[in-house]
């Protein structure tokens, strides 16, 4: 028998001639290993170009300023779906959906406007007692003294409810909405049931007949104050159900972005807190810091990879010549751990002063619409769970998924002592 | 050193001495004022900094440029009003001793 290879990450990360390097691999975020690829980048070549890599020829922008240029200068990077819209993956031009997050200005501007008032302060007020009631359910019905999957009886559950207040969606159908946001984002090559482009739009096509028959009830009814209802009802999206490929774009886009990145956040919350024993007892010893804590575990966790944009006219990002036609891509987990921008990047620090100083939502005309509504779930989960458990014992390293996009954990198996 | 009043969506108001050539928003964060997220440090990117501008003050502070960086990243945050500026696009200078700026309801 094969005694296991232990790989050295570091040692690989800087023997790799530079320009072979390329973070795109899957693998390196399913194996937690693309720190120090990222750090040398970061050092010797912030804004680095990898020819025929495995998702096409890129730059990468690593640091945390280059991504804020090219966050805010959306008019030299384009998000638009016909150039390959947000993410690495070049798909085929006939499974290349539009939503608002594939979009340019103006037509982004009046989609996004139409959705974003689900999350104004108000209403977030509104929201917060029924998010929890659900949370004390959820823990209350945790087992002790027994190990148990923290990301499906937690994370899992909690997000999906949140979807189905956000859509008013039916609440047993929910696990639907999971399995269809996991559909839409899936890596073809990750070995899972999305092994192709054709096979996605099968599953999503689900999805679509499911909410078209949602929206024409809403349609019918007075304007509510959910999330297809406002479409519906709206001068801007009114007609979104006719184009089954754009209802379908926004559809995805409003379901992951409601659910893998905040799912995500509150394994990788969990994981962080176990892994750094002092900030564990620090939040024990004063829970008043959980406000505080939860951007600094948004960054640490950083739940999108990156962001791709498309040059439409030749630019310089970094002292490098970008090229009408390019794929730029951001990665904010990289930029989160810039230390020109970032005190202390690789120390997770739950009273880290200006903590919301982080990438992980984006900036610019395109930051995350629901922000504040995630951190508003993980405050209200940590302030209950400290509450209730002194301690959670973290009893295996956490299965991640495959893909350069969602920085996802799949299981984190877990004990609450007796 | 100009004198900024920072009023609290509840009422609470601050009053600062902040120094000229800092932004308003540097004003409040600096001074731990709460209510200015100022998430994205300063560069136009969050809307996190919004505030109201005093009447009495409107005319002086101006309105953001039609089709500027500011005036979109406005048009997406909540609660906004005629009188809505982001904070980091004003830079304290003599003449704005005795400003008022209120704050919203909350940053988004």
């Amino acid at each position: 028998m094969n005694a296991p290879v232990h790989f050295d990450s570091i040692s690989d990360a800087y023997a790799t001639p530079l320009d072979q390097i390329d973070v795109s691999n899957p693998r390196l975020f399913q194996d937690d290993v693309y720190y120090p690829y990222f750090e040398r980048l970061r050092r010797e070549d912030p804004v680095h170009y990898r020819k025929d890599g495995l998702y096409g020829s890129f730059w990468s922008v690593t640091k945390f300023k280059d991504i804020m240029t090219v966050e805010t200068h959306p008019e030299i990077y384009s998000s638009d779906a016909k150039l390959g819209g947000i993410t690495i993956t070049d798909r085929p031009m006939e499974f290349r959906r539009s939503s608002f997050i594939s979009m340019d200005p103006p037509r982004h501007d009046e989609q996004r406007k139409v959705v974003s008032p689900i999350v104004a302060p108000g209403n977030l007020n509104n929201m917060s007692s029924v998010i929890r009631e659900r949370v004390c359910t959820v823990l209350d019905g945790l087992p002790r003294g027994e190990t148990f999957d923290w990301v499906e009886r937690v994370s899992i559950a909690l997000t999906t409810l949140m979807l189905t207040t956000l859509f008013d969606f039916p609440l047993e159908d929910r696990a639907k909405l999971t399995y269809w946001s996991d559909c839409a984002t899936a890596d073809v090559n990750a070995g899972g049931i999305v092994d192709s482009e054709h096979k996605r739009l099968e599953i999503l096509g689900e999805a679509l007949r499911t909410f078209t028959g949602l929206w024409h009830e809403r349609a019918a009814r007075p304007a509510g104050f959910d999330l297809i209802s406002m479409l519906a009802h709206s001068e801007a999206t009114k007609d979104l159900v006719n184009d089954p490929a754009e209802f379908l774009g926004n559809l995805v886009l409003l379901i992951v972005g409601g659910n893998d990145t905040t799912r995500n956040s509150m394994s990788g919350g969990l994981w962080a807190l176990c892994k750094h024993p002092a900030e564990y007892q620090k939040l024990r010893d004063n829970p008043s810091l959980i406000p505080n804590m939860v951007p600094e575990i948004i960054r640490w966790q950083s739940p999108i990879v990156h962001m791709r944009r498309t040059a439409v006219v030749d630019a310089e990002l970094g002292g490098k010549q970008i090229k009408a036609g390019d794929k730029v891509v951001m990665w904010y987990i990289s930029g989160n751990r810039d230390a020109d921008s970032i005190d202390r990047p690789d120390d997770f620090i739950i009273d880290r002063a200006r903590p919301r100083h982080h990438l992980s939502f984006g900036f610019g005309v395109h930051r995350c619409v629901g922000n504040r509504l995630a951190e508003m779930q993980l405050i209200i989960l940590w302030e209950e769970i400290v509450k209730r458990f002194p301690r959670i014992e973290l009893m295996a390293e956490p299965k991640r998924i495959y893909s350069n996009f969602i920085h996802g954990i799949a299981e984190m198996k877990v004990r609450i002592p007796t | 050193m100009p004198k900024i009043t920072y009023i609290e969506h509840n009422g609470t108001a601050h009053e600062i001495d902040v120094p000229v050539g800092k932004t308003v928003m540097q004003g409040a964060v600096d001074n731990n004022v709460p209510g200015i997220d100022a998430d994205c440090g300063g560069e136009c990117a969050c809307a996190t900094c919004h505030v109201y501008i005093d009447a009495a003050w409107l005319d002086r502070i101006g309105l953001p440029a039609t089709g500027s960086n500011e005036a979109s990243m406005l048009s997406f945050a909540a609660v906004t009003q005629p009188d809505s500026r982001l904070s980091c696009q004003i830079d304290v200078t003599a003449a704005l001793n005795g400003l008022v700026v209120r704050m919203p309801e909350g940053q988004h």
